[in-house]
This record gives C-alpha cells, structure tokens and sequence, in this order.
C-alpha cells in the first residue's frame, strides 16, 4: 500500500481549544477509511485542515510526497482533494445538470480556462455529456432537468457527491454524508460509497457505526483532537479504550 | 418568452430607438434628442452596475467612482489638447480598469456590508480627491470646450452622439448577453448561489470576482465618457455618494441581474422624474410612491414581470 495523505502533529486551536491537538494520520491509496470519534472530537476541525478551509497552526500535511500544508483550498482541488460538507452546498437555483457541469468545468488542467467569455457553455456537449454520466452513477439521471432547490434532502447529498466526484479527486473527504437521511437513503448512499472503493481513496466522517464498520476499510478513532488508534474494523470494535472512549453505551 | 418571439422584440425596440431621432426632429421636439441621449448613458451605467450586482452578487455601493473618472479622463485630455474619442475613449476605459482593479483587489478581500462600505469609502476618496485638485476644477467641475472627435462621424451634432451611445449600449447588452452564458457566466452564477461550493469545486473565486468587477467597472467608465460629451462638463455629482445610490436604485427598480433591468430601471426613474418634474415641485415625493409599489408588488424589479433571469 501506497500512503497518499499523512498529516504529521498537526495543530489547530480555537481560542482555548485544541481541536486538533497533534493529529497523525495516515490513509492509504484506494482505501476507504472511516474517521470517527465522540462529538467535538475534532473530526470536521480535521477535515477542514486537509481540505485547506483552515490553515493549521502548525504540524505538516503530506499528499502524494508533496507538503501542501501552505497550500490553499483551491490549489488542493487542482492536486486532487476535494470535500463534501456536513451542510449540504449546492447550488440552489440551477438545474442538478448544472450543478455538475459546473463541477466538471472546474477541471481546468483538462477542459482550459473558466474565463471564456463568448462561446456558451451549453454549447459545449462533450462537458455536458459527462456531467449526465456522473449523476446516473449517483442514480439522478432521471433529476436531471430540476432545480437543485427542488430535490429531496437525500437527492441533493447524492447530488454533492456526484459534484465532487466530477472534480475526479484522488482523495475525497466526505463529512457525515448520511447527516438527515433516512434508513433507505443511508442505504442508496453507503452502497455509492462502497462502490468507490478502489477507484477512489475515500476519508470519511460519519456517525452511524454500523455503516461505518460495514463500509471502511480502515478506521481511525479521534478523541480529543488526537488519533487513538488506527485499524481494521474488527480490531477497532472489540479494542478496549475505544469502547470506553467512545462507544461506551452504545456497545455495553 | 419564446427565444424567436423575444428576439423579434427586441429587433422592433431596437428598430424604434434607432428612427426615434427622426421623429422627433420631424415633430421639432429637437431637446428630446439630448435627453434620450442622457437615457441611453444611464442605461449603460445601469446596465454595467448590473453585471457586479445581478450576475457577479457584488453589491458595490461605489460605481460613481468609474462613471466619473470615465467623465473626467476625457476632459483632462481635453484640456491637454487630445480631441480624438478614438484616443481619449479607450484611454478613460483604460484608466477606469485600472482603478478598478486597484479598487477590486482590495475591496473583494471583504464580503457583504463591508464590501459595501469599503467600495463606497474607495469612491468617496476619489470624490475629494477631484474636488480639491485645482486642474480638476474644483467643486465646479471640468467644462469640456467641444466634443470629442469621432471621425469620420461628427458627434457635435446631437443625432450622432445618440446613435453613438446607442450603438454602444446595443454592442454591450450583446456582448454581456454572451458572457453570462458563457463559462465564466455560468461560473459567476455559481458564485452568486454559493461561494463556499465554487471554492470547494476548486475555482479561483477571487480571480473571478475581480475580473468581473473589473468589466462592469470599465463599462460604467464608457457610460461617464459618454455623459461628459453630453454634458459638455465632468462634474464632481457624477463622483458623489448619491450618484452610486441613483445608479443602484435604477438596477434594483429594473431588476437585479436582469438582462433589461439596468436599461429599464434607468428610464423608467429618469422618465419619471422628467415627467413628474412638468407637474409638480414635488416630483421626489411621487417617484418614492412609485418605487414603493414596485418593492411591494414587483420585488424582483421590473423586468422580472416579463423576463427570465440570467
């Protein structure tokens, strides 16, 4: 295994508080790898740190043995990080065609330049072509023509991830994808995930254990804004301090 | 609207405002020519206001700064011997895009009521700044001895100016038509739903903002060009707070990010007070009744009674 990500004693405080208090993380290539911990352990902190929506206090992010820890957000799109949020962001008042169009026109190394200013956009098929193929892999192709707006919750979360997998990632961090889903949704979008593994190396935050240890192939458990430990699932499950630390009633 | 239906429409209006010179000299309402002129120009203002505010989601509180050195850029030259539009036009287009990316560089690094504040505190600056440089003329103003040149046309006469400024407010309307539904168009629409999202998908935000203040800044220079030559003055007003508010006030009253909406709100706000101004003293008092209405029952602005939003 090839280590794409590692985060080496990384460091970001709000105030008094150490979201991130020396984080060490390491997710390999083409792994699924589930982060998880008690709340206000400091997994969305993390996130935004590796994404580059925070810049770290100190401490190092390595990604495919370029330190990009300087780097901002969007400078880490173009290396291949891309995230999804907690709270949903799309564009509300577009077509989801557009929405994805949009996302695959971000590819500049491959498509040229946003600052085209004559032809029209719609008239360039070949992006738009693409971006239908990435909502029928998230099962909206039929969506298509609405407005964003007009979608259900679980419709719009397929939608974010169909946008950020238009930006063709390396590493995608997905921040509590199921949040507000119900049993049938969850379900749609934990077979989507399972269906990256090995096409995408995938961080992922989320709080429904039994998805989590059916989904990841690894798993970290943050507490307290450190990493206790990292391991298979099964390890991670029957591991001591982890149900003390964190699935405490929920296990016992 | 059906795209051929709206295209022969707005075939017709163009139509329309070419011959309305004609008529109104055949009717020897000759002044009329100067003040569809004058409508025209703040139709372009407008419209340039348009694309920060509507298509970009900038709500900058400071275009009288561009409006007015396009204005002033081509009286300075004027007083320095350059006649030529051919010269001093692109020179205030020149000039204008400069501040705005000045302007633009530091302002954008701000969101919302600071953005506001910073762009109406960088157009204040400029205001006194003019006003107390003696070659600016002060609080008077620049007069400009003649018109610019513009052979082989000849823009002293008042018909020529008119179908100058409408040539360029068509060729405008047209080419931002086709920015908006461009790639950066569809980026700037983007941006205005949902930044965050945009910075997510890896655009560069900043550099797209800018780029589109910058346009919208150096149209809203051509509108003051023009407004000097009309004018025959570059007037401090035209650098002053209130002008940025009347500027907004014309995009909000047409439509915001409308593609009419600069043009609409412009006439209708100049026409009424034209109108309203043969009655009564009062005129303001009316016009604030009308723009009630129209934020009560028309709040997307006029054009949104009508048109689709780019």
């Amino acid at each position: 295994m090839i280590t794409l990500l590692q985060t080496i004693d990384l460091k970001r405080h709000f105030g008094g508080l150490w979201a991130s208090n020396g984080v060490d993380l390491s997710v390999e290539s083409g792994e699924i790898h589930a982060l998880i911990g008690p709340n206000g352990a400091g997994k969305t902190t993390l996130i935004h740190l590796i994404s580059g929506t925070l810049q770290p206090d100190a401490g190092q992010l390595v990604f495919d043995g370029h330190d990009i820890s300087r780097q901002n957000m969007h400078q880490r799109v173009a290396l291949g990080i891309t995230r999804s949020y907690q709270i949903t962001q799309i564009f509300p008042q577009l077509s989801l065609l557009e929405n994805v169009r949009l996302a695959v026109q971000a590819r500049q190394h491959e498509w040229g330049s946003s600052f085209r200013f004559w032809r029209p956009a719609s008239a360039e098929f070949s992006m738009i072509e693409e971006a239908e193929e990435w909502l029928g892999r998230v099962g909206l192709a039929e969506a298509a023509g609405q407005l964003a707006c007009n979608v259900s919750h679980g419709e719009r979360r397929a939608l974010e991830l169909a946008m950020a997998l238009a930006t063709k990632p390396r590493l995608l961090l997905l921040d509590e994808p199921m949040a507000g889903m119900g049993p049938e949704e969850s379900e749609h979008m934990a077979a989507l995930i399972s269906s990256l593994r090995g096409e995408r190396t995938v961080l992922l935050v989320e709080h429904d254990l039994d998805i989590v240890f059916r989904l990841a192939d690894r798993i970290s458990v943050l507490v307290a804004g450190r990493v206790l430990l990292t391991d298979i699932p099964t390890i991670v499950r029957a591991h001591p301090e982890v149900r003390q630390a964190y699935l405490g009633d929920e296990v016992a | 609207m059906k795209r051929s239906r709206r295209i022969v429409l707005e075939a017709c209006l163009l139509l329309a405002a070419i011959v309305l010179p004609l008529i109104l000299q055949a009717l020897g309402e000759d002044f009329y020519i100067s003040f569809a002129t004058r409508l025209l120009i703040f139709a372009l203002a407008a419209t340039s206001l348009n694309f920060i505010v509507g298509y970009g989601g900038m709500v900058a509180f400071g275009h009288a700064a561009f409006f007015g050195l396009g204005a002033y850029v081509v009286a300075f030259l004027m007083v320095a011997g350059v006649t030529s539009a051919w010269i001093a036009w692109p020179v205030a287009l020149g000039v204008t895009a400069l501040a705005a990316i000045v302007i633009g560089a530091i302002s954008l690094r701000t969101r919302g009521v600071y953005f506001i504040m910073i762009t109406l505190a960088f157009a204040q600056m400029i205001y006194y700044s003019i006003i107390s440089l003696q070659v600016a003329g002060g609080d008077d103003g620049l007069p400009l001895i003649q018109r610019s040149t513009l052979s082989p046309f000849d823009l002293a006469d008042d018909t020529t100016l008119y179908w100058t400024t409408l040539s360029l407010l068509a060729a405008c309307l047209h080419a931002l038509q086709h920015i908006s539904h461009s790639r950066f168009g569809r980026a700037l629409a983007g941006l205005r739903q949902n930044e965050v999202r945009m910075e997510a998908l890896g655009y560069p935000v900043f550099r797209l903002k800018l780029v589109c203040f910058v346009v919208g800044s150096t149209i809203g220079g051509l509108a003051g060009a023009l407004l000097a030559n009309q004018n025959g003055l570059a007037s401090p007003s035209l650098l002053y707070w209130t002008q940025s508010g009347m500027l907004l006030v014309m995009v909000i009253l047409g439509g915001v990010g409308y593609r009419y909406g600069g043009v609409v709100g412009a006439i209708t706000l100049l026409g009424l007070e034209e109108v309203l101004g043969r009655f009564t003293e009062y005129s303001h008092f009316f016009i604030g009744l009308v723009l009630l209405a129209i934020a009560l029952f028309s709040p997307g602005g006029l054009a949104s009674l009508r048109g689709q939003r780019q």
